[in-house]
């Protein structure tokens, strides 16, 4: 916690972590929120090739402009990921090939091409190429102020865009053939979001690098889902955790020697999808556990009680006190101590002193018929309805 | 130096041959995305057992790496199985974040080690000639033993299950009531991915991993409706990929992994545009063809339409198609010069007459039989 806090005061004042924490809090907001559309949109793996397709992109631009800036590199990965895209939906539209492998097919054939592009590039002993082949790995500590200046000003535009289109993107997103019946331009909202995601890989892929990306495009999205079903809620939500998981990251790898900036970023996304997943309210699996774990206490509990006031019946009696190996014969699939043990503290029923034998109380039968009544409603036992009833008669 | 260049194109056939077979399957199951997880997992596993093993040549890396592979996949399912996650999701948050622990533990413990990142990545096909290996009396790369018996076993593996591969693959409802097991076979394929990933890696990264496994069965696949020519197909193409790779990375002295993978790009797009029936180049001409005989049989029925008709002569003449049909004129004159090339008119002056057989495919086109 020093660590992060030391690294805290290092933001002001030393050079280098501002440009890092600043960078990867515009790279977390910009792919937190398109993250959430992806995540809606079924096209988490987007991110991934995108981040590989976008890398012949950057070369050639570099090799046309001679220039490591960061905007032409920038608008050269964006034309590389749209062609990429036109030719996973060309593949797609017109022949058998599957959604995935085109992806997998563009992921992998770009990438290498770029490789190949890049070592290219190398031979030509240039100077001015040094850093190119960072973007594989990313270097956030290599990202300059000019670099923050661009990624902010591109983020804030692509930020606008999404509240621009709001309306339009939310249609895509959730029934894209009711879309096209209203006559919106589908296929170009499609590609303006695509476009956009391009836009935030290639913003992470120098702080975090091509293979990290991916998680920044699914894990905030993911994460956010799971907290809400309102997509203006998600989104913000999404843009958090991406902005939560890219400073803290920065941070924690500056207060630490020989910690890289990307994984951590990373680690850091994973860890908030993890605690989503399991703690989230309502859709959180330690709830859904718990919710699980009394609806079985309550069913054990039921069976039990009807038990004991069947065997009760027999002797004309519904609070004779019964043995517990009896007990335990009708409700077999369950430890009927344990449960008896819990009923007694609730005082539905009695052991009778000094023996193991129990029987039911007034209060016990009272809640059984009205457990009994309220199994019938919801119709949960079909079973238990049926015997519910003969008992009740 | 002639000898390095034949046994590293073996080494390269060898990695192709072994990669497209097990990607035939991805590719027809719809997981091609998870060759890309596993190739890059497979860095965790290594990484792993390195800590606890402590040799970087150790053949039990092999093992760590093939079952982080399957962990990896194991844990995607995991997530999925919550029903929090969609698939595309499920995968997109394991491989990241393996991988990210792998770098982390390279750079803070393994910093003096070579395990470079970048090779991850691209690896190096050109070394597989100095790390040698006798086996029998015969000295060979270590890359063709490992590849080659990776080879074999997946060779044989689908020799053993090819049937069951085949029904799981295509109807797995039918496989499971016929108690085919669907889980082992889906796990045998991951097995089979996984350690063909591992011993590809080492000489071409993890990235044409991923191109090798998916590429040439995608084109493959467009070639193709049989399985047993699809696994030969992509068998060929991932080593005329690699081949060619080699030779121009060679030539022009280019990055040897990224240049097969432009191959196995270019093949596809090859297949893509010229595949017989399913290419682009074959569905249009196709389309086109339909839409001229489209044309010459609407025409004919319009001529058997009006033939006996008092306007005959009228309706039936060149120029009054380009009003009925809205036929551009030039488009007209293609289709009458069609249909008399097919013997199906004849002309009189202006106006058009159907011949017998120009009236017998009119009519079967209206569903009157004749006589």
């Amino acid at each position: 916690m020093n660590g992060i806090l030391e690294g805290l005061s290092l933001v002001f004042t030393d050079y280098t972590i501002r440009n890092v924490v600043l960078g990867a809090l515009i790279l977390g907001t910009l792919s937190g929120t398109l993250s959430a559309y992806a995540v809606l949109r079924k096209q988490s793996l987007l991110g991934d090739v995108m981040s590989h397709a976008a890398l012949p992109g950057i070369i050639l631009a570099f090799i046309l402009t001679g220039l490591r800036a960061p905007l032409p590199l920038f608008i050269g990965a964006i034309i590389a990921g749209a062609l990429g895209t036109v030719f996973m939906r060309l593949v797609t539209s017109q022949t058998r090939v599957k959604e995935d492998t085109a992806q997998g097919v563009v992921l992998a054939v770009f990438f290498g091409f770029g490789m190949t592009l890049l070592s290219w590039v190398l031979r030509q002993n240039n100077v001015e190429h040094a850093g190119l082949d960072k973007f594989l790995f990313g270097r956030a500590a290599a990202i300059i102020s000019e670099d923050v200046f661009l990624i902010g000003v591109i983020g804030f535009i692509a930020l606008l865009l999404i509240l621009v289109f709001w309306k339009e993107f939310k249609l895509v997103s959730f029934d894209p053939g009711y879309g096209r019946t209203l006559g919106f331009p589908i296929g170009a909202l499609d590609l303006l979001m695509t476009t956009l995601l391009v836009v935030a890989v290639v913003v992470g892929l120098q702080t975090v690098g091509v293979v990290l990306m991916a998680a920044m495009i699914v894990a905030p999205g993911t994460a956010a889902r799971q907290w809400t079903n309102r997509l203006h809620v998600m989104v913000i939500l999404s843009a958090l955790f991406g902005a939560i998981a890219g400073v803290s990251g920065a941070l924690i790898s500056a207060s630490a020697s020989r910690l890289p900036t990307g994984p951590v970023i990373v680690l850091v996304a994973s860890l908030i999808v993890g605690v989503s997943i399991l703690f989230a309210p309502e859709r959180g699996l330690v709830w859904a556990w718990v919710r699980d774990r009394r609806s079985g206490d309550k069913l054990r509990a039921v069976a039990v009680l009807e038990a004991l006031y069947q065997m009760g019946q027999h002797h004309g009696n519904p609070l004779q006190p019964h043995a517990l190996p009896s007990i335990q014969a009708v409700v077999s699939g369950q430890n009927a101590r344990r449960t008896l043990h819990d009923l007694q503290n609730n005082e539905l029923v009695v052991q009778e002193v000094g023996s193991d034998r129990w029987a039911l109380t007034q209060k016990g039968v009272e809640f059984l018929m009205t457990m009994l009544n309220n199994l019938r409603l919801e119709k949960a036992r079909p079973s238990a309805l049926h015997e519910a009833e003969g008992v009740a008669a | 130096m002639n000898q390095a260049i034949v046994e590293i194109s073996l080494v390269a056939s060898l990695v192709a041959a072994a990669c497209a077979l097990p990607g035939c399957f991805l590719v027809l199951r719809r997981m091609s995305l998870v060759s890309d997880a596993i190739s890059h997992t497979v860095l965790f596993g290594i990484v792993v057992g390195f800590l606890l093993i402590g040799d970087t040549r150790s053949p039990l890396l092999i093992l760590f790496a093939a079952g982080s592979g399957i962990l990896a996949v194991l844990i995607s399912e995991l997530l999925l199985k919550t029903r929090r996650v969609r698939e595309d999701a499920a995968i997109g948050l394991v491989f990241p974040l393996l991988f990210s622990v792998a770098v982390i533990i390279i750079t803070r413990n393994l910093s003096n080690v070579h395990i470079d990142t970048d090779a991850v990545l691209l690896g190096e096909v050109v070394f597989a000639p100095f790390n040698r290996a006798a086996l029998g009396g015969i000295n060979l790369p270590r890359g063709v033993w490992v590849m080659g018996a990776i080879l074999l076993i997946n060779l044989v593996l689908l020799a053993l299950f090819y049937k069951e591969l085949k029904l799981s693959t295509f109807d797995p409802g039918l496989a499971a009531a016929l108690g085919f097991a669907p889980t082992v076979i889906h796990y045998g394929l991951m097995t089979s991915v996984s350690v063909t990933a591992v011993g590809a890696f080492d000489h071409v990264g993890a990235v044409l991993v991923v191109a090798l496994m998916i590429a040439p069965p995608a084109s493959a696949y467009l070639l193709t409706d049989r399985l047993s020519r699809m696994l030969l197909y992509s068998v060929l193409i991932a080593i005329a990929s690699a081949l060619c790779g080699y030779a121009v990375a060679r030539a022009l002295d280019l990055n040897i992994s990224g240049t097969m993978a432009t191959f196995t790009g270019i093949f596809f797009v090859l297949a893509l545009l010229f595949a017989p029936e399913r290419g682009l180049v074959a569905k249009t001409q196709q389309r086109e063809r339909r839409k001229q005989r489209f044309a010459v049989e609407t025409l004919l029925v319009h001529l058997n339409t009006h033939e006996l008709s008092p306007d005959a002569a009228r309706e039936n003449s060149i120029p009054h198609l380009t009003d009925e049909l809205s036929w551009q004129p030039l488009f007209a004159q293609a289709a009458v010069q069609r249909a008399r090339e097919g013997g199906y008119i004849s002309e009189r002056g202006e106006t058009l007459l159907l011949t017998p057989t120009g009236r017998e495919i009119a009519r079967q086109r209206l569903g009157i039989t004749a006589g």
